[in-house]
């Protein structure tokens, strides 16, 4: 046991995650409006009681452990991947699973194999994929604007003010937009002509996934995530993007796209770098990084879910232990492995 | 410039090495009692030749090295022996140890020594000599230093590396050291270089200490041979024998291997200068200099006897201060607290800290470990220390074997990243020590079942021998034709007869006639035997209990 130790705790390393969020939690106010707080907000709140109930009857000490903000980080990360306009209990009976069953039942902090906001997420959207749809249309585009106030009585009572129909202030998203054009023949060109395109990805969109970009840098910045999982999720995404984009460029959209769309940037500087359910070693986290990005490909495009990022992780996730096996790093004074095998 | 290497993770904690550094090594007074423990090295106790009551004088040697790993433990000064017991000593374990303690008379009267003459000297004569004055690795293993001194015929050292890194927080012993006796080092590598005949000699020093750099690169200028004074970047454990081998010459010492395999040795820089002490002037090693620090008055650097009740070295460091709540030995990093602050000075204390709550904050509590990983990009050796944790918390020791748990070496830089505040380093031992155990048992239960082995063998080739004699008589009594008019009654009575008869020959095979009128020597060596074989089915019951 060391007598002196650096001034770190798993508080810290919450806390950094949470403020990390913080930029692209602000351009989603500015994009979508303030909807997204109150359900960060339910988030937090389900977490943080589900937590103290699930330790006190796990004989756990509740308050360390309440302090270390990993409940919470899991609830914004969930939050950030629900409609903003969803009903009340929607976010509150997927945070609840996600930290009672995906994050306790198997064992609590450090100890559960899958990341628990996107169990709880997998759990929303099979569950209640009406709603897990309904997104709100950027503020440039929606026909109709909501009032905080109106948004409130909407989230809690299901209630949209006289007159007003759904349609109005919701959207498909640019990857459904994608999915049902393409299934009526549209070409690439003619689709990407759709005002709810924008530069790199759909509009809005792309600039709050811009931020989760910058925030990501804090956190490798402050070694709170290393490089390897955020470049091979984008680059393993990237490449069978263009793979296939050159094949057909007509109807595979362009990997500058695919990046920019969807929880891609969430999840790959915030959710695949959940240390926990990652794997540790360099070469390892690469291999997860780069599985990730290439299934995500393939349940974007293939599959029946218009997002695939969370079920990719999830899929990654059982992956881990085997995948930590086979790429434990050379340790000092032992042979290279391949240089043992030459005479 | 010689091109340096790196190697993997490393930690850079606060240095705290101003505080003892700014004052120059002044020499401790004798004590009013010494205390020296007879085992202060790596291998077998010294064998006491004292007694209570016994006159000793300043150098005389008090324990003789027994076996071959061992040196020889002396009197740091004259006086009386007043005890030779079990004292608490400076470990971790906590446990106490046989020491001879003296009551100095004041006299410091030196027993005959003289300087021997090296360069004529037979190197197995020079050896032992050198074993005879306890000189040991000083930089904290404390091996033999004669042993490290005969890499065998085989082996060619081509590089001899002193090692000047010191690169724990707060120590400086090594640091003043170089800057103040540089020339008697370079006297002592003179040796070294006889010796080992290397074809490079190097001197690593942590680039924090521009003094020592130039104090040692002065002193190996006046050399009629070439000596590399090279500076190291300041990281810890840049100081690790291994680490600082890989960073001068980019080899890495294999695992389990000794740095001759590379061609390499090194010492310590506090080694070569007792090393020329003991050749030079003929002086066993019987002081050391040591950094007094942390939580005192005046931190400084004292060279003292072996064997001074630390608090007295601590008094003459200005005395600790109010809060103090304990003293560890060595640094921060690898250092233990000290059982009790009178333990004594011995040949492997490069540092005593004072330590109060606000130098060395208590741990906050160990939460679960999230697998950050830092642990293992500050791991020097690359090993996994997270997995390794979760591998001892589950006693799972095969698997923590196969994931290279016993090419750690300790450092602490784990513990000091982590962000969850686990003791890694401790959980380590732990593994490491029921591991032993383990294969101690082992071997135990292996001999015992082989001895099983070898009973059952025996019996069934007794059984054996039997059947084949039965059988033979038994044919041999059909052949004989029965006695005339013979019945078949009296066949019966024959064959029962004939079957009495065996089992009275039987009875009398099974007493063990060969252990009759034996030699005594002999009786006591079965009794031995006896004792054993008792205490090893004991041991095994015990076993069986504990894991049914």
């Amino acid at each position: 046991m060391t007598y002196i130790a650096e001034r770190t705790s798993v508080s810290s390393i919450m806390l950094k995650v949470l403020f990390a969020l913080l930029p692209a939690i602000s351009a989603y106010v500015l994009y979508f409006g303030p909807s997204i707080l109150v359900n960060i907000a339910l988030a937090t709140l389900t977490a943080v009681v589900c937590e103290a109930l699930i330790l006190k009857m796990r004989n756990y000490p509740v308050q360390p452990f309440l302090l270390d903000g990993s409940a919470v980080v899991t609830a914004w990360l969930l939050a950030l991947s629900t409609p903003p306009l969803a009903p009340w209990w929607l976010i509150v009976t997927g945070t609840a699973f996600a930290i009672v069953v995906a994050k306790h039942l198997y064992g609590g902090l450090g100890s559960n194999p899958f990341n628990p906001a996107m169990v709880g997420y997998a759990v929303m959207i099979i569950s209640f994929p009406v709603q897990m749809t309904q997104w709100v249309a950027p503020e440039m585009l929606a026909l109709h604007h909501l009032s905080f106030s109106q948004e409130l009585h909407y989230i809690f009572g299901g209630l949209l003010p006289d007159g007003l129909r759904l349609d109005a202030i919701t959207s498909a998203t640019p990857l459904d937009t994608l999915r049902t054009q393409l299934k009526q023949q549209h070409t690439l060109s003619e689709i990407r002509q759709l005002p709810i395109f924008g530069y790199l990805g759909g509009k809005g969109g792309e600039m709050v996934a811009l931020w989760y970009w910058v925030g990501g840098l804090y956190l490798w910045q402050q070694r709170i995530i290393t490089w390897h999982v955020p470049v091979a999720l984008v680059g393993g995404l990237a490449i069978t993007a263009t793979f296939f984009h050159v094949y057909d460029a007509d109807r595979f959209v362009t990997p500058l796209f695919h990046v920019f769309t969807g929880g891609v940037m969430l999840g790959a500087f915030f959710i695949a770098t959940d240390p926990v359910t990652g794997p540790t070693t360099p070469k390892g986290k690469l291999i997860f990084g780069a599985g990730i990005g290439f299934l995500t490909y393939l349940i974007r495009t293939f599959g029946g879910y218009p997002d695939g990022i969370a079920f990719s992780i999830l899929i990654m996730n059982i992956c881990v232990p085997l995948i930590d096996t086979y790429t434990q790093p050379r340790v000092f004074g032992h042979q290279d492995k391949k240089k043992q095998n030459v005479p | 410039m010689r091109a340096l290497d790196t190697f993997h993770g490393g930690v850079h904690p606060p240095q705290h090495k101003d505080e003892s550094s700014t004052r120059p090594i002044a020499v401790a007074p004798v004590p009013s009692r010494l205390v020296v423990p007879l085992q202060q090295h790596i291998g077998m106790i010294a064998k006491p030749l004292v007694k209570a009551g016994d006159r000793v004088l300043k150098g005389q040697m008090i324990g003789q090295a027994e076996g071959f790993i061992s040196v020889s433990i002396h009197a740091p000064t004259s006086g009386h022996v007043t005890a030779v017991d079990m004292q608490s000593i400076p470990h971790p374990s906590g446990l106490p140890g046989m020491c001879v303690s003296i009551h100095p008379d004041g006299r410091d009267e030196w027993i005959e020594h003289a300087p021997i003459d090296f360069r004529n000297m037979d190197p197995s004569a020079l050896r032992n000599y050198l074993r005879d004055a306890g000189v040991v690795g000083l930089g904290g293993a404390v091996f033999p230093c004669f042993i490290k001194l005969n890499p065998g015929p085989k082996q060619k050292i081509d590089m001899l590396i002193l090692n000047g890194a010191e690169c724990e927080p707060w120590i400086t012993c090594d640091d003043m050291l170089m800057r103040e006796r540089a020339a008697e080092i370079v006297r002592g590598i003179e040796i070294m270089r006889h010796i080992l005949q290397p074809a490079e000699i190097l001197i690593g020093i942590e680039d924090n200490k521009p003094e020592a750099i130039a104090a040692m690169r002065a002193a190996c200028a006046l050399t009629d041979f070439a000596i590399d004074v090279v500076a190291v970047p300041t990281i810890y454990p840049g100081g690790g024998a291994k680490q600082l081998t890989q960073v001068l010459t980019g080899k890495e010492v294999p695992s389990g291997g000794l740095p001759t395999d590379i061609g390499v040795q090194s010492f310590n820089v506090a080694t070569a200068y007792t090393l020329h002490r003991a050749v030079n002037f003929g002086e066993p090693v019987i002081s050391r200099i040591v950094t007094i620090t942390g939580n005192v008055a005046q931190p400084q650097n004292f060279e003292a006897l072996i064997g001074t009740p630390i608090e007295e070295l601590v008094h003459l460091a200005g005395g600790a201060k109010g809060d103090t709540n304990g003293y560890i030995l060595g640094g921060p990093m690898m250092g233990f607290k000290l059982p009790s602050p009178s333990a004594p000075l011995v040949k492997a204390a490069n540092c005593v800290i004072a330590s109060s709550p606000e130098l060395f904050k208590p741990a906050p509590r160990a939460v679960p470990c999230i697998r950050c990983g830092r642990c293992a990009e500050a791991c020097p050796v690359e090993l996994q220390p997270m997995d390794l944790y979760w591998f001892s918390q589950a006693k799972n020791f095969g698997k923590a074997q196969e994931y290279n748990l016993f090419d750690c070496i300790e450092c602490g830089c784990c513990d000091y990243v982590c962000p969850s505040h686990i003791p890694l380093v401790q959980y380590f031992r732990f593994s490491k020590s029921e591991i032993w155990a383990h294969e101690k048992e082992k071997r135990a239960a292996d001999l015992a079942r082989e001895r099983h082995e070898f009973l059952l063998f025996r019996q069934e080739r007794e059984k054996k021998e039997k059947a084949e004699k039965l059988a033979q008589k038994t044919a041999a009594a059909k052949a004989t034709p029965t006695t005339e008019g013979g019945t078949e009654a009296d066949a019966k009575k024959a064959a029962i007869l004939a079957a009495v008869e065996r089992a009275k020959a039987k009875k009398a095979d099974a007493a063990p006639k060969n252990m009759e009128n034996l030699p005594p020597q002999a009786q006591q060596q079965i009794e031995e035997i006896e004792v054993r074989r008792a205490k090893m089915k004991e041991q095994l019951h015990a076993q069986n209990q504990q894991e049914p």
